[in-house]
């Protein structure tokens, strides 16, 4: 398929971008195949705006005698208006750009065709392999082997083709564990504490079915995480009632009888459509600047989005306590083990583990815990707020579990290498992006489609010195300990970053934001001089003496 | 003195406690701890206490205090907690002025000490600074002795055309004779902020020298022909008080007026929003849907949102219309004091300095005649006329720091201790409701003033991204009040409860490294002096052998020496840094420790197989 097919008016002339807390600039619009680029000439302050059409949620056209006037809803929240002069030329910029954002193939989606303008230093495809990840725990531990059961994708197709299980048990077991899993998604290692040795799992739900099924392969396999006569935690992310249904269509939860050694909790975190609409409400009451007081805090507690996050960060509190207060093992799982299992095991590790408080660290995080874990980003990122699809697998799974990152970092500003804007970075290209990082749904789709091969990473990008610099923390300083935050609703907060970014002026809390760095900064300037200047006098004071 | 009295952590659902020991002194409540930790509780804080029914473990005691402090103690007798509670009662409520912690609280100051620490803030320097008197605007003698109106200043400002008769006319015709007098005026506009009282206008009654008061006020403003009149009451409020026999303006009897109502809720509402506002913050184990629909009933951030949507309502007027404004409620002292000193704020960015914000509290809040003991509750006296229309005030201001970073010179901080010591009945500044009384009082020989110790120690209060040259002066800050920019005040309502902060402040962290640059611009001033001295003692030999490092050779060859001899001065180095490290530490890593400590995770019941979180 030619983009030129689809583009019939590919440009406008005198058109008006609108966006909110900026003046109206006039100037002129283009559309290629995968971006909209709208370009200013005025005098001295000539601005680009570059849009990929996949960034593109909504689009809006209505008009005013012959001025029609586009409104353009983003998936990272932004929303602009663009007046374009004459009927004929709006309608058609108007249905090609809702046929270029809407395309339906992967394929044909910009990372393919993207060509990076930097040097690559480092491939970010190989950058987080599990290989290296288990070099570092054979180190510490000898309980644990690298697996390839699943090499050809053939007993799990969401999992990664490598995974880390427990030493004594074989590929054969874990074959049959599979076919007892949901999904094939038997328990693998997630995390490994080296304080206590304890380990968190994650799987699917197990299929137990109405008459109790039972594998005792499964039971070895997350036993052999035990200690001898210690027992472990399963944290079950869906209420009771719910984990009961589910055996009615073959799935299930762990009973007592047959895990003597676990005591299961049901810790609920909300899912899938529920969230996408908490998600769609929060961002319409953000958006509406009208709203008296009342109003506000009535639609923002109507969007339960902040329950949401209490909840999360509860549940992975909970997880986390088990492990490091409590010496016990963990398994997470809900349904499928591909949404709020990840939520809660990758935010446990960012209170656990303070690597994945580094930027390189969380990086490795959200490729291990996130991307070859099986989260499904692509069907989950389709659309975000503005959509009207209304698709049952959209949800911002994703944007949740960045959302608790936010929060722990707001409570613990100086314990985290990356700012806010690197989390900012992530949601807006998990939801658009030029690069294929995100693309797929889980490892064996990424493999199906080449991604490595045709597409750039998001990591090779922005793991280049020029760029991390904008993502570092300069409050950071290692902190060595288990950080836990407070979830009491007092001490949570709106991300503004994300919710209000574009609806509010934020100059004057730029510059602020910048003078912090600049007396950070300073600081640093100051004390590598004093001791220059320290050095100096002692070496002058020593030869005065050598001389006397 | 009563021992092993247990603290509880007021959010702990763990029942996790303190041991210590609990002692009474005239004028503090002070538990001891075992670790040797002391918290104390002034009496005037003591806002209530309540003994709760007897338990297993002995007899809960609740105090809350004004600042937002609340203790849970349990005694373990029911004896000694009768007695502390009778006690309490007796200390925390205070029948004369006299008792106050403040008459004898005694600082170490020598006498010429304290006079000048009252004369640190001086009235008729900043109407000075202000521009008045000028041509239009003059110093009136009328209230000299308080004989026009009790609760206004000795020294007014008024218009050079309002004459003695229109002024007594004016007073006559206000409620408590609060007649329009300046409170700010603004020299580039030659407009002017002026604020009274109510008048007495009831259905239909008007008073001629009111009028050509308003006219006066009105032709001092040669830039612009209309002022603008705020009510600053709902308009039901104030058509409901004509029936007593007050009301508002007619616009039909005054020239050129635009009459304007803002819908500030009166003390009363304000009073019981706060305790709403309290009572969903210090629920146990809160629900995030249930804090949002609590302080979306308290309607405390409406009203808040309110008071500043007046402030920039009345601060456009001026800077934008060049109008003037005047400025009433009912008896002009409580939301009137609000708005005149917020749009004050925003005009001006004096009052965003420390001095100038202890100026504008001085003048708008404190002569004007906010009733600061009887809101404040000082004296043991009518609950109904207690409300927190000051800790609004703050609020506001708080707001505004949190959208302009860098436009204030003092800090969150500065603010929570102002308010600590409105209550704290320490300093004279806030004793009494009017000038009057505070001069009745003798409060300026007897008490300090709490400006100079504030002074002193402003370091403490000083805002590391403060901006001199954020906005010139006398520009205004326009602040963006859309509903969602106003947020509950934590480091107010939950001062005293650390689990709910960050536990690593951000800012205490700038604060310091901002402090410890300055240490540090210090410390390259001396060392570079202290070179410049031996280059200058050393011969020309020296200053040959300084240069050397310069070469790669010599270096190379000293290099062994050179190591020697860096070693002490690192050790050096590495002490000033532990010094500086544990500055950091007291306000960081101490503070996490102990956070941590209190903060855990309870431990996961295994009988009901629910984790619960206390933090």
């Amino acid at each position: 398929m030619e983009f030129a097919e689809l583009i019939k008016t590919p440009r406008a002339d005198k058109a008006v971008l609108h966006r909110p807390f900026h003046l109206a600039v006039e100037g002129t619009l283009c559309l290629t195949g995968h971006h909209l680029i709208f370009s200013s000439r005025q005098r001295d302050n000539a601005e680009e705006l570059w849009l990929l059409h996949s960034n593109i949620d909504s689009i809006e056209k209505r008009f005013v005698g012959s001025l029609g006037t586009i409104v353009i809803k983003c998936k990272d929240l932004r929303i602009i208006q663009l007046d374009i002069p004459g009927m004929e030329e709006c309608l058609n910029i108007a249905s090609s750009i809702e046929a270029l954002s809407t395309l339906d193939s992967v394929t044909l989606m910009y990372p393919f065709f993207y060509r990076p303008m930097f040097e690559v230093l480092e491939d970010g495809w190989s950058s987080f392999l599990l290989e290296q990840e288990f070099e570092l725990l054979s180190s510490v531990s000898d309980e644990w082997r690298l697996s390839c059961v699943n090499k050809e994708f053939s007993v799990c197709p969401s999992s990664p083709p490598v995974v880390i299980v427990p030493k004594s048990v074989d590929d054969d077991a874990l074959r049959k564990v599979a076919l007892f899993r949901h999904g094939g998604r038997f328990p693998v290692l997630s995390y490994y504490h080296k304080k206590n040795g304890m380990a968190m799992l994650r799987s699917s739900q197990p299929l137990t079915g109405t008459n109790g099924r039972r594998c005792k392969e499964d039971e070895k396999l997350i036993n052999a995480t035990l200690r001898s006569g210690r027992r472990g935690f399963v944290i079950d992310t869906r209420p009771l009632s719910v984990a009961q249904q589910a055996r009615a269509r073959g799935g299930g939860f762990e009973q007592e009888v047959h895990y003597p050694q676990w005591r299961r909790i049901h810790k609920y975190i909300e899912r899938f459509h529920i969230l996408q609409e908490s998600f769609i409400k929060l961002v319409e009451a953000c958006n509406d600047q009208s709203h008296n007081m009342d109003r506000w805090l009535s639609k923002l507690e109507a969007s339960n989005w902040l329950t949401h996050v209490k909840e999360l960060l509860t549940a992975a509190c909970l997880a986390a306590q088990c492990i490091d207060r409590e010496g016990a093992s963990v398994l997470v799982h809900g349904g499928e083990g591909t949404d709020s299992t990840l939520q809660v095991t990758s935010l446990a590790q960012i209170i656990l583990d303070p690597r994945c408080r580094t930027i390189r660290g969380f990086e490795a995080l959200v490729v291990r815990e996130w991307l070859q874990a099986g989260h499904p980003f692509q069907q989950r990122c389709a659309q975000s707020a503005y959509s009207n699809s209304k698709q049952k697998w959209e949800s911002p799974v994703f944007l949740l579990f960045l959302e608790c990152v936010w929060q722990i970092h707001r409570q613990f500003p100086c314990s985290f290498e990356f700012s806010e804007q690197f989390l900012i970075l992530l949601f807006e290209h998990a939801y658009a992006s030029q690069f294929g990082t995100f693309l797929g749904n889980n490892e064996n789709e990424r493999a199906k489609l080449k991604l490595p091969q045709k597409t750039m990473s998001l990591w090779s990008w922005v793991n280049r010195p020029e760029e991390l610099g904008r993502f570092e923390n300069p409050l950071y300083e290692a902190n060595s300990l288990v950080i836990w935050p407070s979830v009491a609703p007092q001490s949570l907060q709106l991300w503004e970053g994300v919710f209000l970014r574009w609806n509010r002026p934020s100059k004057f809390l730029e510059e602020a934001e910048a003078e912090r760095i600049n007396i950070i900064r300073y600081n640093k300037e100051l004390q590598a001089k004093v001791s220059v200047l320290r050095r100096e006098l002692a070496e002058m004071e020593a030869e005065q003496e050598v001389q006397e | 003195q009563v021992e092993q009295v247990k603290l509880l952590d007021r959010f702990s659902t763990s029942n996790k406690s303190l041991t210590g020991t609990l002692y009474l002194t005239a004028t503090h409540l002070l538990f001891i701890d075992s670790s040797q930790r002391e918290t104390w509780i002034l009496h005037h804080h003591i806002a209530a206490v309540e003994k709760l029914p007897l338990t297993t473990s002995g007899c809960p005691l609740v105090i809350q205090c004004k600042n937002f402090r609340i203790v849970h103690f349990v005694v373990p007798r029911e004896r000694d907690c009768h007695d502390i509670y009778n006690s309490l009662l007796q200390l925390s409520r205070t029948a004369k002025y006299e008792e106050l912690y403040a008459f004898s609280y005694n600082p170490k100051q020598n006498e010429s000490e304290q006079v000048k620490g009252w004369q640190l803030i001086d009235l008729a320097e900043e109407y000075k600074r202000m521009g008045v008197p000028n041509d239009y605007w003059q110093l009136s003698d009328a209230n000299r002795d308080y004989k026009i109106c009790e609760t206004y200043p000795r020294e007014l400002y008024v218009p050079r055309t309002a004459s003695k008769p229109i002024i007594v006319g004016s007073s006559k015709f206000r409620s408590k004779g609060r007649f329009p007098v300046l409170s700010y005026y603004h020299k580039n506009k030659e407009a002017a902020i002026c604020r009274c009282s109510q008048p007495l206008s009831g259905f239909s009654a008007r008073c001629l020298e009111d009028e050509h008061m308003l006219q006066a006020i009105s032709k001092a403003n040669p830039s612009n022909r209309y002022m603008y009149v705020m009510d600053t009451r709902p308009k039901l409020n104030a058509m409901a008080n004509r029936a007593a026999g007050k009301g508002y303006e007619n616009e039909d009897n005054y020239s050129n007026i635009r009459f304007q109502f803002v819908g500030i809720e009166n003390i009363h509402v304000m009073r019981s929003s706060l305790q709403k506002l309290l009572e969903v913050s210090g629920t146990r184990g809160l629900s995030v849907n249930d804090f949002l629909s609590g302080l979306e009933n308290s309607g405390w951030l409406r009203h808040i949102k309110a008071v500043l949507d007046a402030a920039v309502f009345l601060a456009k007027a001026i800077a934008v219309e060049s109008a003037s404004v005047l400025v009433h409620c009912s008896d002009g002292w409580d939301r009137t004091s609000q708005v005149c000193s917020l749009g004050a704020l925003l005009l001006d960015s004096y009052y965003r300095t420390i001095k100038g914000f202890m100026v504008l509290i001085e003048k708008d809040w404190i002569s004007f005649g906010h009733k600061f003991s009887d809101r404040c509750c000082q004296l043991d006296g009518d609950p109904k006329e207690i409300s927190p229309v000051f800790t609004q005030f703050l609020e506001s201001v708080w707001n505004l720091t949190e959208q302009f970073p860098q436009a204030f010179e003092y800090n969150e901080a500065f603010l929570l201790q102002i308010h600590e010591h409105v209550h704290s009945c320490q300093f004279g500044n806030f004793l009494g409701n009017c000038q009057k009384e505070r001069e009745e009082l003798k409060l300026k020989e007897k008490t300090y003033s709490l400006w100079p110790f504030l002074l002193a120690e402003q370091k403490k209060y000083q805002n590391p991204l403060y901006n001199p040259d954020f906005s010139p002066e006398l520009t205004l800050l326009e602040p963006n009040t859309v509903s969602f920019n106003f947020k509950f005040w934590r480091n107010m309502y939950h001062q005293f409860d650390r689990s709910m902060h960050p536990r690593q402040s951000m800012f205490n962290l700038i604060m310091n490294t901002s402090e410890q640059n300055k240490q540090l611009e210090e410390d390259i001033k001396e060392l570079e002096a202290k070179i410049k001295q031996l280059n200058g003692q050393s011969d020309v030999i020296l200053v040959k052998e300084q240069e050397q490092p310069a070469h790669p050779v010599p270096v190379a060859l000293k290099s062994p020496a050179c190591f020697q001899k860096e070693q002490p001065p690192m050790p050096v180095n590495d002490a000033v840094r532990t010094i500086e490290g544990s500055n950091t530490a007291d306000n960081r890593y101490s503070e996490l420790v102990s956070e941590f400590s209190k903060a855990e995770p309870a431990v996961v019941s295994l009988e009901y197989g629910v984790a619960r979180m206390t933090c």
